[in-house]
């Protein structure tokens, strides 16, 4: 394909099963063993395993090529950009990664190593709140998801402590799909309410749907068109009156870090994705953290532990509260991912934070600047860190946005999140976050009208699309039709082995 | 430090690019009484060598803890692979054509955690052991309409905490606790028995809270009777040493699978475990990566069932899962690979002399343990605050108090060994007692 | 599109055979090709009854999870059990191996809810954006 400039070489073959090198006695590792081996007569010989554990029996240097192999078939954001809309994939800062290994001999239960772990939590903590603007938080939130089910359940309680019993949640179309799920798992009943036509919510609208069982609107903002919702003050007045809350769900928080504040806008509760705005990776899908932060009106119910200072001016874990909704963890949240977080904010500094919102934004105007003038952009509306475009143009000559995202990777780049907001057709929503260099700006918005122009010339290759990945475009009918969810299954494992590598 | 790549004449070259004189009219769509004209009170920017002497922990080094997080030895493959940028710095593999790696590598991270259970399935992970439980509570609730969720009082508190968290404002659903035998440290069967109908979801700790071997064969006739059961490892590394949970007939086995290669982390990243039965694979939450083929037909993987999940179901979705544990399963598998079955048999195997040991070394010494079932690579004893302060003073931390949890076990502390610690250390202990 | 006129039509897009009081369901053209490539089909147990509107089963493609809606009050007496290995028969043969379940109908009123087949492609082409 002419004018390809392929930065991601995937060099691996298709890599066969671990399973495939099981051989008994490969593996002869030596293990810790500084005990003598008790007889263990004591345990019934009908609970003991009488064969094996069921794994393979593989070496060391196999493991490590296995692996290896493997991870040459992935492409990381050490490989190049990572445009996915309301991901937010910037650079994983080594340092961080670093860092996190300072705990990783901790028990939790360690009372007296924890006593500096938990100082490292009150201030992250602090910090946090004082991004946000909000009065409160927890840490203990897994991921997003798990800190929009927090918020959700804190709501709850403090309604049933007014003695409000209400039952519906109010969403947005451009919602994130774990919004409507969350709020659902919480024992409410989500309304989707339409986003006006410049593509943000009017308070108008939100009129029109308040009434006394609502308790909450869940809103993101900036939105996942990329646009800020301008009426949000005004909507949290509505609701307030209304005696219902305002959540905001903070994935999109990197347009806004240090240039406004989910506290000023009204936000009761909130939720962050430390995976996207505060630079921990993404791990291949997780761990991420999702901290969730409150005003003062809402303290009482934050899940416990709390974190609490005693009295030798040192911090401690209380675990009782009538009020609080109780533990949603066993463990302490996906601490580690905290200490990176704290480790990036220290980094920054007040005017580094300042400055991701600011590059976000550039970054991403530019790439919308240039693809304006061969793609359709739904909206007018200014956008911040993140934007939407459709395939309007191209499905002129029958190319879609499937197409587009499977021809980028053609190209060696991953491609943004596409269907997603469902508020816009086909979408394709861009986000290039404030750690790309130009050059790889250019690269992008260059490869984005190469795609734009051949879809104009030549749209019957794009059915054919010469791939660089290491596997074609995967039948997805196929896995969900024969469900082949272990080594183990079926005797379609067989019909389905390698053909040709 | 900052991790931005422009220079200002890139910057600039971007203003003239869009058409905008200053970076401050980027702005202008948030309206300007919501524009934060401050600077945040927070310290930085710090060097790394500043960063670096910030965060100093310190850790005892002869410790005893388990309760759900234990510290067990993790081959150097473990860190050496999972820190590679392709695994740790990947998106979720929504994409698969550019994601094989990370789907190949959780599709053996299921397969192993599917083998080493006996079970049909496991998803790709859950947050941790407990909102695994909440979910296959919630699972339950959903597939057979039950009343009641029981579970035993020896398992995890901290589980039993979550769940009722979760189930919290669903008023219509029961949460009992089925007892423990006092002598034992078993379930108390004949308790059981009583509180076990089609309308009911069983849930049992194996090894329990107190690291008691539950006879899990007498107790799957009881369980049988419940409309849905499930068992619950919060100790993996004991599928070293017993039959595997899908033996005895569960619908699901949950738990937690850091002691697979992930170490304490101070509390997290811990491993969600979640594994059914064929018949409850379409109600599985989370993800699950499946075997198929390219259009050349090639073998490939990639994420299926999706239409359960909150990505396209929202609303009616299994669970509002999204992000959960993908690189702590990945680090599960390397070690699962690494230690091999033998490897895991031995590792057992120690836990299980090593918390003998302990045991017989401090009966010597008239510090008996309360309860009289097998163990695993746990147990309790009584202790007394003095006695306590002593260890830890001299840098010694012997075990996890539980008589708060447990008020019928006054002076409680529950005990861990593993093959992290060495005899010395369990002499060391024995010693000050 | 195809919507044979001997059957009825519901505005969840499912067709009705009406045999005396047995009324076979399955999905329409429209539906299945909304949906796009089949890959489950889930029904209710024989013997279980239904109300008109009612959901009787679940229908799942790679990009979509459908409720199944009964057009009539009654019994459900017969279930597909092909359906079960040859879900994609759903998108091949929809008004024909791709039947559902037959209902035994209590209600023959119920009948007139139903949409005939021209009132059903008119619906359509509005439901279609």
């Amino acid at each position: 394909m002419h004018g390809r400039k392929d930065l991601t070489i995937f060099p691996e073959r298709v890599e066969p099963l671990l399973l495939a090198m099981n051989e008994e006695g490969k593996n002869a590792r030596q293990l810790p063993a500084p005990f003598d081996v008790y007889p263990l007569d004591d345990i019934d010989k009908d609970i003991l395993n009488e064969d094996l554990p069921g794994l393979p029996d593989v070496s060391e240097v196999e493991t490590v090529r296995h692996f290896t192999r493997l991870s040459r078939l992935n492409y990381g954001i050490d490989n190049g950009i990572y445009p996915l809309g309301s991901c937010t994939m910037k650079y994983n800062p080594k340092i961080c990664e670093e860092i996190a290994g300072s705990v990783k001999d901790i028990h939790p239960a360690d009372t007296y190593a924890m006593t500096n772990v938990l100082k490292i939590l009150i201030e992250l903590s602090k910090d946090l709140e004082e991004i946000c603007g909000m009065d409160a938080s927890t840490l203990w939130g897994a991921a997003g998801a798990h800190g929009e089910l927090i918020g959700m359940l804190i709501i709850k309680k403090a309604l049933e402590e007014k003695g409000e019993p209400r039952s519906t949640v109010l969403i947005p179309d451009t919602a994130h799909g774990t919004n409507p799920a969350s709020s659902t798992i919480a024992g409410f009943s989500p309304v989707q309410i339409p986003s006006g036509p410049r593509g943000y919510l009017e308070a108008s609208t939100i009129k029109d749907y308040l009434d006394d069982d609502v308790a909450a609107l869940m809103i993101t903002n900036p939105n996942t068109l990329g646009i800020f919702e301008q009426e949000i003050a005004h909507i949290a007045e509505l609701l307030h009156n209304n005696g219902s809350y305002l959540y905001m769900d903070g994935a999109n928080l990197n347009a806004i870090l240090g240039t406004s504040r989910p506290g000023d806008m009204g936000v009761d509760c909130m939720h962050l994705n430390l995976h996207k705005t505060f630079a921990s990776p993404h791990g291949g899908g997780g761990p991420g953290s999702g901290p969730v932060l409150v005003k003062r009106h809402l303290m009482p119910y934050l899940p416990l532990p709390w974190i609490v200072a005693d009295e030798k001016d040192s911090y401690t874990l209380k675990w009782d509260s009538p009020t609080s909704i109780g533990t949603i963890h066993s463990g302490m949240g996906n601490l580690a991912v905290l200490i990176k977080t704290l480790a990036y904010i220290l980094s920054l500094g007040p005017e580094g934070i300042k400055d991701v919102s600011h590059v976000a934004t550039l970054n991403a105007n530019y790439i919308k600047t240039r693809l304006s003038k061969s793609f359709d952009i739904p909206y007018t509306t200014p956008t911040l860190h993140e934007f939407v475009l459709t395939d309007k143009r191209q499905q002129a000559n029958g190319v879609t946005t499937m197409d587009i995202a499977k021809a980028l990777i053609g190209f060696g780049i991953h491609p943004p999140t596409i269907y997603f907001p469902l508020v816009v057709n086909n979408a394709i929503m861009i986000e290039p976050t404030e750690t790309e260099p130009l050059e790889e700006l250019k690269r992008f918005a260059d490869v984005m009208e190469t795609i734009a122009s051949l879809a104009e010339t030549s749209p019957e290759i794009f059915k054919d699309m010469p791939s660089v990945s290491p596997v074609g475009r995967v039948d997805e009918v196929w896995a969900a039709r024969h469900l082949i969810l272990t080594w183990d299954m079926g005797e379609s494992n067989k019909e389905a082995a390698v053909s040709k590598q | 430090m900052s991790f931005i790549p422009l220079s200002r004449e890139e910057r600039k070259e971007i203003l003239d690019a869009i058409g905008v004189e200053d970076e401050d009219e980027l702005f202008e769509t948030i309206p300007a009484y919501l524009r934060y004209k401050e600077s945040l009170n927070i310290e930085g920017p710090l060097d790394e060598e500043a960063l670096r002497s910030r965060f100093q922990f310190r850790p005892h080094k002869i410790s005893f803890l388990g309760g759900g997080i234990y510290n067990h030895h993790i081959p150097a493959v473990v860190d050496a692979i999972a820190s590679r940028q392709e695994f740790y710095t990947a998106y979720t593999p929504y994409q698969p054509e550019i994601s094989q790696g990370t789907l190949q590598a959780i599709f053996e991270y299921q397969s192993m955690m599917a083998s080493l259970t006996k079970m049909y399935a496991s998803n790709a992970s859950m947050y941790d052991g407990a909102t695994a439980l909440a979910e296959a509570a919630l699972m339950a609730i959903r597939a057979k309409g039950l009343k009641r969720v029981v579970i035993t009082r020896a398992t995890n508190p901290a589980y039993r905490k979550v769940v009722n968290t979760y189930l919290q404002f669903n008023h219509s659903i029961e949460i009992l606790e089925a007892p423990f035998d006092i002598i034992s440290g078993q379930v108390d069967l004949d308790a059981l028995n009583d509180m076990v109908d089609s309308d009911t979801a069983l849930f049992i700790q194996q090894p329990n809270f107190f690291g008691i071997i539950e006879p899990l064969d007498k107790i799957a006739q009881t369980a049988a009777k419940a409309g849905f059961w499930g068992i619950v490892i919060t100790e993996m590394v004991s599928l070293g040493l017993l039959k595997p949970p899908g033996a005895f007939g569960p619908d699901v086995v949950v738990g937690d699978a850091q002691s697979f290669g992930n170490p304490q982390n101070a509390g997290g990243p811990l491993l969600g475990v979640l594994c059914t039965t064929k018949a409850y694979i379409r109600r599985m939450p989370g993800r699950i990566v499946g075997l198929t083929k390219d259009s050349s037909g090639k073998k490939a993987f990639c994420l299926t069932l999706a239409t359960r999940e909150q990505h396209i179901r929202r609303g009616k979705a299994t669970s509002n899962i999204c992000s959960n544990q993908g690189l702590c399963a990945l680090r599960a598998a390397i070690y699962l690979s690494a230690v091999g079955p033998k490897g895991l048999k031995k590792i057992a195997a120690q836990c299980a002399s090593g918390s003998r040991y302990l045991m017989e070394l401090m009966r010597k010494k008239g510090a008996d343990a309360i309860f009289k079932g097998p163990v695993f690579n746990e147990f309790v004893v009584r202790m007394e605050d003095a006695k306590i302060q002593a260890l830890e003073e001299a840098g010694i931390v012997p075990g996890i108090r539980i008589e708060n949890l447990y008020p019928e076990i006054p002076g409680g502390q529950l005990v861990t060994v593993t093959e992290m610690n060495t005899k010395k250390d369990v002499e060391c202990m024995v010693e000050r007692i | 599109m195809n919507f044979p006129d001997g059957l009825k039509y519901t505005k969840d897009h499912e067709w009705a055979r009406i045999n005396g009081n047995m009324v076979t369901v399955g999905i329409t053209d429209y539906a299945q090709k909304e949906l796009g490539d089949v890959v489950y089909v889930e029904c209710n147990d024989v013997g279980t009854r239904v109300e008109q509107g009612g959901v009787f089963g679940t229908v799942e493609s790679v990009k979509a999870v459908s409720e199944l809606y009964a057009p009539v009050t009654g019994t459900i007496v017969e279930a597909n059990k092909t359906l079960e290995d040859r879900p994609e028969l759903v998108n091949t043969d929809c008004y024909g191996d791709a039947w559902m379940i037959t209902i035994e109908l209590t209600d023959p009123s119920e009948l007139d809810n139903l949409m005939d087949a021209g009132k059903y492609e008119a619906y359509v082409s509005t439901e279609s954006k």
